[in-house]
């Protein structure tokens, strides 16, 4: 009954999850077991990112959570995937143990290079993994509680709440940037050596991360379409169309806010700390207000409001950009500029929406025998779930 | 007589600091439900409401009418807690102070409204529309994870019969004529099964029919509920009204039934003063 509720009205969304569900099972066993020379060898680097693009569609889906249905625009959300890379990079960090460069059992290089004495308190606790994912989740919730919290009460939105965030994520990349914060400032944290005892730089590892990015997109996934096809997910959309009519319906607006805002936090985080393993590195280069603005794109890119839009969006732009970055480095920001401009313009529905419009022409213009062309209505149909 | 109603009131218990729950007994043992006294809002220096006071019957059908700029539906913001007055109190029966309280809270409390430009969820059905405005427990975990009862999907059903969208159910909502959605949004005030109905200008965009239909609606509820009705279409007020309040520069200008207003001088210079 639930899978009915979750997947059987969302085509698209069946389609992408099939997609990404081979991908995850093919991808490891061509990478492994395939000789080089095979036509269809995949190689590493290519594991390693459809490995990242799986994460940046983790988090394009928060984005697409709060902003398509709830009307939040953050342009802060890569802070949330920065803390949760970070709060995985300290795990890393105190993984490496006396494989440092000074050999330190405790301290790492970069404090030993400040000459601290002892370990800070609050890297306390991250040589244990369970704690590391449990402030995975907890610091980019509580930031985003707090946060959320003060915004919302006072009812700040639109443009101005996505000032706010923008600020919010500067101020963490400048506050990340300091040495004396104990982060390893401009280096970051990088020279991971091992994951829960695991070589990390091992073929096998990879593929293990590839496929917890993959099943954690899926799970996170079928999260948010269980919060999109209850009633809460009604109400979020009419918080988005009409905030005040909510209100007089007799809904706390700042409640569903909040909540919604905590939770996809949690979720970029989750996506942050699937990353930092899969690229080897978390700086604070990745608390840049830029990235957050990028997300958007690839969640407007996408379309906006459908969820999988989201992923196909993450995919399809980071594609680009790979393909962009390798070609003409320089390019790139003028490229994603001009999408964004596109899309806004031309593609209101992103290239979802687009798609859907092109097989619906396709049909109007031969319609098959007695194909009911009632979509909609059963897409549309509240009680289906009954 | 308003000295009479505030020594009537002068028994209120103390005020409830809690979310009054849906359902809670409203205190409606001295006549009215709601008390609107001495009213002032002022935007900018300009006063919207001036000392206003309005006494509305439990079950009453109440029509206010008055020229545009009169102040009816910022008495109404006032009413429902969007617009916070300078001076002066609201009392939804002898005991809960509205100002006190948030727009979802009153609304829970069991005051519903209409807007003046009809305001429905335009990318949600019908149906969900009316889903979404059922009196049900409204908080955040449990819209998440319960659906609404078959009591409560019943009533839907009732509604979207009584409001003549029954076709149209599955229908986006922003789809609908505007009659329509004035329709919807009545529904939707119905759906939350309100003590008062603050209805502002139902009829705008209706034809002569709907029109009719309107006024029949809204005499039929009146009696189980309290309905305050803000019209420009006096056709339709006459064809409602028992008691017309009329509404000039923010304050009560006139009181009583139809005829007795419409032949109040005051009220005559009001009118012919502004056409
Ligand atoms: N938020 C606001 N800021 C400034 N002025 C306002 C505001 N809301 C209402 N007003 C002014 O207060 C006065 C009363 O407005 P209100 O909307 O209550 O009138 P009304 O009786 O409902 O009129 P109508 O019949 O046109 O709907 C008007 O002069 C209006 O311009
Ligand atoms: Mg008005």
């Amino acid at each position: 009954m639930l899978t009915q509720r979750l997947l059987t009205s969302d085509r698209g969304g069946m389609i992408v999850l099939g997609i990404i569900a081979v991908a995850l099972v093919l991808v490891p066993i061509l990478n492994m077991t395939l000789p080089r020379e095979s036509p269809f060898y995949v190689s590493n680097f290519t594991v390693a990112l459809l490995g990242k693009f799986l994460c940046f569609a983790l988090l394009a889906l928060a984005v697409d959570l709060i902003w398509g249905y709830a009307g939040i625009l953050s342009l802060g959300h890569g802070a949330f995937f920065a803390l949760g890379g970070y709060a995985m990079g300290m795990y890393l960090m105190r993984q490496i143990g006396e494989r440092g460069v000074y050999g330190h059992p405790e301290l790492l290089d970069f404090m030993v290079v400040m000459n601290w004495e002892s370990l800070p308190w609050y890297w306390q606790g991250f040589d244990m993994f369970w704690f590391a994912a449990l402030m995975i989740l907890l610091i980019p919730g509580l930031l985003a509680l707090v946060f959320g919290w003060l915004a919302f009460r006072s009812r700040v939105t639109g443009v101005y709440f996505a000032i706010i965030t923008q600020a919010l994520t500067y101020a963490l990349m400048l506050a990340f940037f300091r040495n004396e914060m104990g982060f390893g400032g401009n280096n970051g944290l990088n020279d991971f050596k091992t994951i829960l005892g695991f070589e990390i730089a091992t073929r096998a590892t990879r593929a293990g991360l590839f496929v917890a990015s993959g099943i954690a997109l899926i799970l996170g996934y079928l999260s948010c379409r269980y919060i999109v096809t209850s009633r809460m997910g009604r109400v979020l959309v009419s918080i988005r169309d009409a905030e005040s009519r909510t209100r007089f319906s007799g809904y706390k607006v700042e409640s569903y806010k909040l909540w919604v805002f905590v939770y996809s936090s949690m979720m970029a985080a989750v996506a942050g700390a699937l990353y930092v393993p899969q690229v080897g590195i978390i700086n604070p280069g990745e608390f840049s207000p830029l990235n957050s603005i990028e997300v958007v794109v690839w969640v407007a890119t996408g379309g906006r409001g459908t969820l999988y839009g989201a992923i196909v969006g993450a995919f399809s732009v980071n594609y680009a950009k790979t393909f962009f970055t390798t070609w003409s480095p320089q390019t790139w920001l003028f490229v994603l500029g001009s999408l964004f401009v596109l899309v806004t313009l031309l593609l209101p529905k992103g290239l979802v929406g687009l798609f859907n419009h092109l097989k619906r022409k396709q049909r109007e213009d031969n319609p098959p025998p007695e194909a009911p062309s009632e979509d909609a209505a059963t897409i549309k149909s509240p009680g289906g779930a009954a | 007589m308003s000295i009479v109603k505030q020594a009537l009131r002068a028994g209120r218990h103390a005020l409830p600091k809690a979310d009054p729950n849906f359902g809670a007994p409203i205190d409606t043992s001295h006549g009215p439900i709601l008390y609107v006294e001495g009213i002032s809002v002022s935007f900018d220096g300009f006063k919207a409401l001036n000392d206003l006071n309005l006494y509305v019957d439990d079950g009453e059908l109440r029509c206010i009418i008055g020229p545009n700029g009169a102040g009816k539906t910022t008495m109404m913001d006032v009413i429902t807690g969007k617009t916070r007055p300078d001076e002066g109190s609201v009392f939804f029966g002898q005991s809960i102070n509205l100002l006190e309280l948030s727009e979802h809270q009153i609304a829970r409390g069991g005051i519903g409204r209409k807007f003046q430009k009809p305001t429905i969820f335009e990318a949600l059905t019908v149906y969900e529309n009316l889903e979404l405005a059922t009196a049900a427990n409204k908080r955040v975990w449990s819209t998440l994870t319960r659906e609404l009862n078959g009591a409560q999907k019943d009533r839907i059903e009732e509604v979207l019969h009584t409001i003549g969208l029954i076709t149209q159910r599955h229908q986006d909502a922003g789809a609908l004529s505007h009659g329509q959605k004035q329709w919807l949004e009545i529904g939707m005030l119905l759906m939350q099964e309100p003590r008062v109905l603050l209805v502002d200008e139902p009829v705008a965009g209706m034809t002569g029919e709907e029109v009719e239909h309107t006024a029949q609606l809204l005499t039929s509820l009146a009696g189980k509920h309290s309905v305050i009705v803000v019209e420009h279409d006096m056709a339709f007020v006459r064809s409602i009204a028992r008691t017309v309040t009329v509404l000039h520069q923010g304050s009560v200008l006139a009181e009583g039934s139809m005829d007795q207003v419409q032949n109040d001088p005051k009220v005559i210079e009001v009118y012919l003063g502004e056409t």
